[in-house]
């Protein structure tokens, strides 16, 4: 697992019913690329969060393949609509196969 | 009356370089706080973007430092047994506004010593733990989390009385010629400033926003990572992190950004 890898989720509490909210996503990652040489001159291997996937209440809402060239620290914010009270969950997988998780629960009036 | 063209072109051209001299000056921006008389934040050197993303909390990356720095403040180590909260107390608010006077005198090396110094200072006196090593990870969150406490308070350091001698030899720095390119720090940050170097904007070399996000690192860095980046671009061999030399350089670059509010952790191309 890569070091200090840590997301942060950024839902709004409430809501009104069919309201079109933000949502932001940070996680620290060093986001290797695979293609940076290191000081013995040999290439660093990869190691990157190559997938990103968002559901609520259980439905998928948002998926993302990243590649290479994301930056370090990856920064991601989408929109949604929402029609009811529920939780997201979002979840970044590694290279290495570790997941990344965080829930967000948002309250729809 | 007898009106030929070229005059009239002629009179044209000159309005026309009239009306540009305005409106340039109606276009000097007004940059609130991060403009002190003719000093300007680095700030005001990005675009709108870099400058969106270090306004927002949520999206500064910077700001993963500063939380994993506020974990570090409760880790007890050391054989002494304590962290920096046993001392200093909760943490958060107990360093507000410390690290605007920073590089101060300390009257026991007699020598400047600036917040990285201070913190491992703190660690080896006080905790007996062993020093963070520059620009690590910890050293670099402890020192982002300490500045950030300082967060739109202005810099005010210190540079008579017992500093002065450090600050004048700060300041021979900065003018001094150095390297295969031959330039000091004054010819690109005194001399050019909002000129290119290449694909990038010079800015006025302030350090208030340090330690820094840079988004060409990616991932906060320190003054002192700065110089030496400077130093090896104009072809001069870099001196240590924590040198004395970058140490009273420090003094001397806050001391021309007095009054400039502390951004810390700023986001910087």
């Amino acid at each position: 697992m890569a070091k200090n890898v840590k997301p942060r989720v950024r839902v709004p509490k409430k809501a009104a019913k069919g309201d079109i909210v933000e949502i932001k996503t940070l996680i620290s990652h060093k986001m290797e690329s695979g293609r940076r040489k290191g000081k013995d001159g040999k290439l660093v291997p990869q190691s990157i969060i190559n997938k990103v996937s968002v559901t609520f209440n259980g439905k998928p809402v948002f998926d993302a393949d990243w590649h290479p060239a994301i930056s370090a620290n990856p920064y991601m914010s989408f929109f949604a609509k929402v029609e009811e009270s529920g939780e997201f969950a979002f979840k970044w997988i590694d290279d290495d196969g570790s997941i990344y998780e965080k829930k967000a629960k948002i309250t729809v009036a | 009356m007898n009106i030929n063209w070229r005059d009239s072109a002629f009179f044209c051209a000159a309005i026309v370089a009239l009306l540009s001299v305005f409106a340039t000056s109606a276009d000097a921006k007004d940059w609130g706080p991060y403009q002190v008389d003719d000093r300007r934040s680095g700030y005001t050197f990005m675009t709108d973007e870099s400058r969106a993303m270090q306004a927002d909390n949520f999206q500064n990356p910077g700001m993963l430092w500063v939380e994993q720095g506020a974990d570090l403040w409760e880790k007890v180590e050391g054989k002494a047994n304590k962290s920096c909260s046993t001392c200093h107390g909760e943490s958060g608010e107990s360093m507000k506004n410390v690290a605007v006077t920073y590089p101060v005198y300390d009257q026991a090396t007699k020598k400047l010593q600036n917040v990285e110094q201070q913190i491992n200072h703190c660690r080896e006196k006080n905790m007996e733990a062993k020093p963070y090593k520059w620009e690590s990870g910890e050293m670099l969150s402890m020192s982002t989390f300490i500045n950030y406490q300082s967060l739109g308070t202005p810099v005010a350091v210190k540079t008579d009385g017992a500093a002065a001698p450090f600050f004048e030899k700060g300041k021979a720095f900065y003018n001094q010629r150095r390297g295969q390119l031959d330039m000091g720090c004054k010819h690109c940050h005194e001399d050019n400033p909002g000129g290119m170097i290449r694909a990038n904007t010079l800015s006025q070399g302030q350090g208030n926003g340090f330690p820094t996000y840079r988004l060409k690192w990616q991932k906060v860095g320190s003054l002192h990572r700065r110089f030496r980046g400077c130093n090896k671009q104009v072809r001069a061999k870099p001196y240590g992190y924590g040198s004395d030399e970058y140490t009273n350089l420090e003094l001397y670059v806050k001391s021309r950004g007095q009054g400039l509010p502390v951004e810390t952790p700023a986001v910087r191309n």
